[in-house]
Formats: structure tokens, sequence, C-alpha cells
């Protein structure tokens, strides 16, 4: 039911738009979406790239899934390099122990969607994910300046989605809205979809920081009284390595994974330091364009 | 594992956050960083205890507000079933959200404040839940925990709220004594109602029947994009909004009205044999005919109707009022085309429910119009069909959605309330020359008005023996009276017809054509049927100026209708030697605005006749 209806919506997007793409992060909802794109086009193939805005802070095994990925479906894949836009004077690098690149990565992309002329931009984001995604549509609309006004949002009624636009306006469009956590690891469990080795229990040079567990890597710097320990962890979402963090756990199969959410006590994002800074700090970016 | 859509709608005081909260709280869909958030924020809101709204009260603007000001959609499961709440505020200026979160619900939940009892609004959420056909309404009294849980003032509100869902067109109606707040009867058992003895909330949520809404017998699947990989694979993707299709079936094609049969239905794991409603496949055909987006594929003998004139309800989402003739975008399926509102035919109070003149439509508006469209659309009735029978207006100028409509038929040209030009329909060919002598002439002549009365309820409620009393009253006053009974038409005009829907529906037809032309000469006519389907009567009531046409129900209960049995009907049924009979196989649709309400159980016959001599004397039919 769920994957009909993101089949429907990524239907309805090539069908109202010129310029569609899909937003691929490597992480296992954008993955889900691929696979979504598959089914809804097959035999054919999907009819609109794929764009990743690199961070230049990503997992090792997550660009290599995606490469791998690329390969053996035929899509084809756009890179972006937020590090192109600091380069460029675009955008200004955060300094300090908790820099990170996640609200430089909105620039990145508004320049990818402009550069392209993408009408559409698909997204894995879904409404259970924080309070203020819960009143996203499926469609919905942004102003010439990447824009969410979440007082001024088209009514959707029923299956039927309104994609018409000004000049210069754009869409993202999210066809899992409506999945939760669960629901994606039911299904990549069902349809047996691979996913990168990071979301899988293993060991790791970690840092403790807020509570939060951070990768040890180049982009992270150790403040006073912090060091690097090994834990046999896991990552629930896969993002900027120096904001997504891990969780202890020795859940090394999809099947352990599942039990572990449906017993889960924090919310996958409650390992993302940048939700943290404050309450409001999801709708904040949302507002600028984030995702 | 099961889905079940439902939305949930309260005033702002009625609790419905804090339900929501408890029914995710109770069932652990809450995780502990999200409680940590809400319990940290209940202290800089200054509320005492951990304040369970706070988990859905979502953004920014509406915490400083303090009320929900748009449709949220939450999630939580249980081992039985998953759940999505679209949870939508009760405010006065929200019933574009209301009817949003009530357009995917398959169930819809009100709140009502056992203190306060029923409100507007609680009427208003009713009124929605049935205008888009949810087919289970759940009715919590919350706050319980205020009125000592008292089982008399339950039942108060219940009734009171009852009284007003018969005027509705809602089936299943469940109501359930809550406190949100302590957490009474919504996932555990109360121990302080011992009286109530039926289902907790979640129980309800967790049992009633899913796909309810479903139509499983019409075969409508709209195109929404065509895949064509090479040259020797065209298939058309899209989801059955209804019905099944099998590999080999004859289709058609709309608009072309071409036919072909099905080849293949294509997923991506495999090649069905056959798909039914919600599934999303591409189907390829036989034959190379032009079929592209917007199109539909249907079952050769069952296709949709087809106008470019459309009766329907809308709701008006839009910040400009609408205007009447302007062009707009009509969303309908995956088929777009251009329509204008040529007609507003009433406007609804949602609160009193009263149909009112109107010019125009602004923010919230809901009532029913006619629209003209550029082409023909292809659709069922919303009641027979959600996904065909709904449709959505855009305005080209900004792009946004301002309209949500549900198509009742065909435009029949229904006079606009307070317009009091009558409808014709007419046969080609026909010239109307109008009537030799007029009514009004008629009318002066008899010393009366002319009126319709029509008498409607079940077999053996009473509408016989009371309009005979009447007419004879009326008759000996020397004024000019015909009655028609359903029994003198079936022995003759309708001698040819059975009991099935249309035939019931082509009776009805045929009196309203016989009642106008002794309507227009000038008597006072009562017909007496059970007329079971609201369409049948309300086409009756299109062919009469509003203001004399009255609308009586004989309301009696089915069992007393039994006991009288005046005809022996009953006690066929029930040997089994009569199969279609109201209100056992076949369905009676009570009036949702009788002009009258006769409870012949309770009223005396000659009460009864007083009642309508009073009517007719307030109307100024007679003096």
């Amino acid at each position: 039911m769920l994957e009909a209806e993101g089949i429907y919506v990524m239907r309805e997007v090539a069908s109202q738009f010129e310029r569609p793409v899909l937003m691929f992060s490597g992480g296992k909802d954008s993955i889900v979406m691929v696979h979504l794109a598959r089914k809804a086009f097959h035999p054919a193939p999907i009819p609109f790239p794929l764009l990743h805005v690199d961070t230049g802070h990503n997992f090792q095994e997550a660009l290599d899934f995606r490469d791998n990925l690329v390969n053996e479906i035929g899509a084809e894949l756009i890179v972006r390099l937020v590090q192109d836009s600091i380069d460029s004077g675009r955008v200004k690098e955060e300094s300090g122990p908790n820099a990170s690149r996640n609200a430089l990565q909105i620039v990145t992309l508004l320049d990818a969607l402009g550069e392209f002329k993408f009408d559409a931009a698909l997204g894995g984001a879904r409404r259970d994910e924080e309070k203020a995604r819960a009143k996203e549509r499926f469609f919905s609309h942004r102003d010439r300046f990447g824009q969410w006004d979440p007082k001024n949002q088209r009514p959707e009624l029923w299956s039927l989605y309104n994609g018409r636009k000004g000049v210069g306006e754009h869409f993202r469009v999210f066809p899992i809205s409506n999945w939760t956590e669960l629901d994606i690891w039911q299904y990549i469990m069902q349809a047996e979809i691979d996913i990168p080795s990071v979301y899988f229990s293993h060991k790791r040079t970690v840092v403790e920081r807020d509570g939060v567990l951070l990768a040890e890597s180049d982009f992270i710097d150790l403040m006073e009284g912090e060091s690097y320990e090994d834990r046999v962890v896991r990552f629930r979402t896969v993002g900027d390595m120096t904001c997504t963090g891990a969780v202890e756990s020795t859940a090394a199969s999809i099947e352990e994974i599942i039990e572990e959410v449906s017993t889960a006590r924090v919310t996958e994002r409650g390992g993302r330091a940048d939700d943290q800074r404050s309450e409001a700090a999801m709708e904040d970016r949302k507002r600028r364009g984030y995702f | 594992m099961d889905l079940l859509r439902f939305s949930t709608a309260g005033s702002v005081d009625d609790g419905k956050s804090t339900l929501i909260g408890r029914l995710l709280y109770d069932s652990k869909s809450i995780f502990e960083d999200q409680y940590e958030a809400i319990k940290r924020s209940s202290r800089i809101h200054g509320d005492g205890q951990v304040n369970l709204a706070l988990l859905t009260d979502g953004l920014r603007a509406e915490r400083e507000q303090g009320i929900t000001i748009d449709v949220a959609y939450r999630y939580f499961a249980t081992p039985k079933r998953k759940f999505i709440i679209a949870d939508t505020p009760g405010h006065v200026q929200y019933t574009r959200n209301m009817v949003t979160g009530a357009s995917t619900a398959e169930l819809a939940i009100v709140l009502i404040d056992a203190r306060n009892g029923v409100l507007t609004q609680s009427r208003r959420h009713g009124f929605i839940a049935s205008l888009l056909q949810i087919p289970h309404l759940v009715v919590a009294v919350n706050k319980m925990d205020l009125v000592d849980y008292s089982q008399d003032r339950f039942e108060e509100v219940v009734g009171e709220y009852t009284d007003f869902v018969h005027r509705l067109d809602v089936e299943n109606v469940v109501t359930i004594p809550i406190s949100a707040l302590k957490g009474d009867n919504v996932v555990t058992k109360s121990d302080a109602m011992a009286w109530y003895d039926g289902p907790t909330l979640l129980h309800h949520l967790e049992t009633v029947k899913v796909g309810a809404d479903r139509n499983v017998i019409d075969f409508r699947f709209p195109v929404q994009y065509v895949l064509r990989p090479h040259q020797d694979f065209r298939g058309f993707a899209g989801e059955v909004s209804s019905g099944t299709v099998r590999v080999g079936d004859e289709v058609m094609a709309l608009p072309s009205r071409k036919t072909s049969r099905v080849k293949s239905i294509v997923t991506f794991e495999e090649e069905k044999s056959q798909a039914g409603p919600g599934e999303a496949v591409a189907i390829t055909i036989e034959d190379e005919i032009d079929v592209s987006r917007g199109d539909m594929l249907v079952r050769m003998r069952n296709i949709p109707t087809a106008s470019s004139t459309l009766d329907a309800d809308i709701c008006w989402m839009g910040e400009e009022p609408l205007q009447p003739n302007k062009l707009y975008n009509v969303m309908h399926t995956s088929h777009t085309a251009q329509a204008f509102v040529s007609k507003i035919i009433y406007r609804t109070d949602v609160d009193t429910l009263h149909r009112q003149s109107a010019d125009s439509f602004s923010l919230n508006d809901i009532g029913r119009v006619e629209l003209v469209t550029s082409e023909p659309l292809y659709f069922d009735s919303y009641r027979v069909n959600r996904h065909t029978g709904c449709f959505i207006l855009i305005d080209p100028d900004t792009n946004t959605t301002v309209g949500a409509g549900m198509i009742r038929g065909v435009a029949k040209d229904v006079p606009a309330v307070g317009d009091d030009s009558r409808a014709n329909l007419v046969s080609p060919n026909v010239v109307w020359e109008g009537l030799n002598i007029g009514r009004a002439e008629r009318e002066a002549k008899n010393g009366h008005k002319a009126v319709v009365l029509w008498f409607t309820g079940l077999s053996g409620s009473g509408k016989s023996t009371i309009a005979r009393e009447f007419e004879r009253r009326l008759f000996d006053e020397s004024r000019h009276t015909m009655l028609l009974d359903g029994d003198y038409v079936r022995h003759g005009l309708s001698g040819d017809l059975g009991f099935t829907p249309d035939d019931r529906a082509e009776n009805i037809r045929r009196v309203g054509e016989v009642t106008r032309l002794f309507f227009e000469q000038g008597n006072i006519v009562m017909c007496t049927f059970v007329s079971p389907y609201r369409k049948d009567r309300a086409f009756v009531r299109s062919l009469i100026p509003d203001a004399q046409f009255i609308e009586v129900f004989v309301d009696a209960d089915l069992a007393v209708c039994e006991a009288r049995d005046p005809k022996g009907l009953y006690a066929k049924v029930r040997e089994g030697e009569i199969t279609s009979f109201t209100g056992f196989s076949a369905p009676y649709e009570e009036p949702l605005e009788p002009e009258i309400t006769l409870k012949s159980d309770e009223l005396s016959v000659e009460e009864s006749v007083d009642v309508l001599f009073d009517e007719l004397r307030k109307r100024k039919i007679i003096s």
C-alpha cells in the first residue's frame, strides 16, 4: 500500500514535470527511493538522473555503494561538491569543534537545481522523522529562492497532486512521506534491497560528544578531555560524518535491525547533533531550503 | 499488515492533541528523546504535568498561538495494525484542513467535550465526514473524568449527537466515553466506567473493517504514464482505482472508445494474471490503439459516465473567492481540463446544515454547484467511487489548489436556492410551449396555491393513513387535491417495473413527472412512496419550486412498522416470499433535511394532520 503510493507519486512526477531529479545520498531512504523508481518505470529505465550533493564528509562505504548501485542499474549520476561551493566563495565553512557542512549543502543543492534547470527534486524525507516534517506535502512547492512557507502550502486531497508552478519555481517531492523508519526496514528486508555496510554492527573508533557517538575521521577535531575509543556500533542514518551519530549495537542482519528498531526508545534523528541545537532547528533549516 | 488511515477533529479545547499524544504514548510509539523534549517544553510553557499535546503541535507558529493550524500526519503501529493519523485542527476557519484530512481517511474521530456537549464544531466534523464519505465515524466523548464518569451525562451527549448524525449519510457510528488525559478507555479499559461495555478506542481502531470504501466492481484504470522502453513494448502505467482486471479481458480506452484485450499485466517482479484496487502496475494491450496520460481503461460493458456538465459538491479552499464563469483547471484522475462554475445551487451552512442562496464561495465555504468542463470527464459519482468521483480545481493565475469537488452526477439543471425557475428535462426535438393556462391563473381561481407534499418512510410507517385523512379534510374545505399512492402507480404507470435500485429510480422519475403535471394544475398533491433513495427524492424536489415542495418524513421504528404490517408484507418478508424489501434487504436512506418529520409512533393521525395544516398556513399555501 505504501509502496503503491510511492510508485504512484514517482509516476506523477515523471508525467507532470519536464526535468525531475532524484536526490540520492547513499542512505537507506534514498536507496529505497531508487528501488521504487525502478519499479515505477520497469521495464523502462528510470527517466531522470540521480543527484548527490556531497559534503565531502561521507562514509567511504556509502560512496562505494553509491557508485556500484548506479553502475548496476545504469542510472545517470550527477555529483556536486560542497567543497566547490566553499572554494568559489558561495558559502563560508563553519569553524569550531562542532563545525558541520550540513547547512552549507543548501547552497550547493540550489545551485545544482539551477544549473540543470531541474523543476522537481525527489527526496526521501519522511513525515515521521521530525515534528516539522509532519505537515510536509507530497508535492512541496518552493519559490524562486527555494524557500518553503509552512503557512502557505497547497492543500493536498485524495491522490490528486498539483504540480503546477511559475517560472523559476520548483517542487520538492516526497514519495515515501508516509513511511516510518520501521516501514523502511521491513521493506528493505522484504524486497531484499542491499544497503551500505555501515548500517550493520561493526567495530569502529568513535568519540562521545554530548551523548552522541561520532566516528573518527579527518573532519573532526577532538576537544579537551575527549579521546577516541573502539566500540561496537552501527549507524541508523548515513549522512555527514561530522554530525551523524552511531549507536552501540550488535545488530548484524536486517532481522536484528528490525528487532532493534521496533524496541528502540530513541528516534533515529536523536542521533543527529544538528537537531539538538534548538527545538525548532529543523523548521529553521527547512524554511531555507533544506530537505 | 493492515493500514488504517483516520482523521481526528475536535475543537480547540476538546483535547484532541492530548488524545493523540495518549494514543502514541500508551501504544509505546513515542521515543525517549521525543518524550524528553516535550518534558523540557512543558516546563518552559508552564504546565504542571507533562503535556502530551506538545507531541503533535508541530510548527512553531502553532506553539506560540497554542492551536494547530494545518493538517499534520502522525504514525503509530500496534502488533495488529499500522495507523496514519491525519490530525486536523478544529478551529472555525479550518474547514479546508478538515476536508483535506478527511479525503484520505477511512475513519473519523469526532471529539466532544463531555462538559460542553455537542458544539457547532462537532456537527461540522460530522457533516464533513459524511460529505467526504468516510465509512466509519467514532464519537469520542472526552473528559469523562470531569463529569465524574457519569453514564447519564455520556448518554445525554450521545443522544444529542445521534439525533444530528441521523440527518447525515454515515453508515457506521460508534460512541466511546474516554478521558484522554487520564487514559480511560483509550488504550486500556477504564475501571471508573464499569457501566461501559464497549471497546476501547484503540481496540476499535484495531478491529474496524478496513477497505470498506473500496469499489471492487467497476474496473477503472486512469493512465498515468506511458512506458515505451523500445519498439516492442508499450505499457500503460497506473494504479487500479477500482475493480479488477485480468489478462485477456476486453477493455475499452476512453475517450477514444477503441477496444482491445489485455495482453499482460507487468510489474517489476513478475507478470501478473490479474490486478485489483490499489495495485500499481503497467498494462499492455493486444492492439496498437492510441492511449496517453489522462485516458482511462475500463471494461467494455461497464463504463463510467461521460459528461461535460457536472453536478458536484465543492469545498472552496482559495484565499480568493470563487468566481463563477472564471476558467479554472480541473484535475480529475490523471486527466486535466478546464472548467467553470456555471451555477451555484446553494451554500451549506456547515453548522446548521441549512442551505442558503449564494453568488460566490469564499475560503472554507461548502456547497453544491454545476460545472461545465472544456471536454467530457469520465466519472462515477463520488458515493460509488471515491477515486473517479473526486476532483480539484486549480487557479491558473496562482497555480494553487482552490477547490475540492465531489461529483454527484451529470448536471440536472437543479434550480438554485432562491431561484424560482424550474428544471426542464427535455427529450431531443421537443419544443416546450408552456402550459396553455399558467399555474398562477389556476391558483388564483382555486383560492389556494399549489404544493407537493412528498411522504417518505418505511412500509407501514403510516404515510398513506395520514395522507388520506389529510386529503379528506382538505377536500371537505373545497381545496383542489390529488393523492398519488405507491400501490396505484405500481398497478398502472409503473406496472413494468420491479424493485431493483434502477427500477425504483425510474418509478420515482415517472411519478415525479406526473406529480409535476398535477402540481401545474394547481393542486395540493400528496405523494406517498417509500422512496428509499435520497437521490430519487432529490430529483422530484428539483422539479418543483422550493417554497412549494414539502418533504414529509414519516418516521417510525422498523419494529413498530413490522408490528402494524397493514398489508402483510413484513410477514411475507419473514417467510422469504419477498426478497428486496426496504428496511431488510434494501436500504432506506433517511431524509437529511425533511421540511417535516412526523413521529408516527408518538403522534396520532389527527395530530399529524394538524402539523401539516399548520405548515401549509405558515407557507401561505392556504389561508
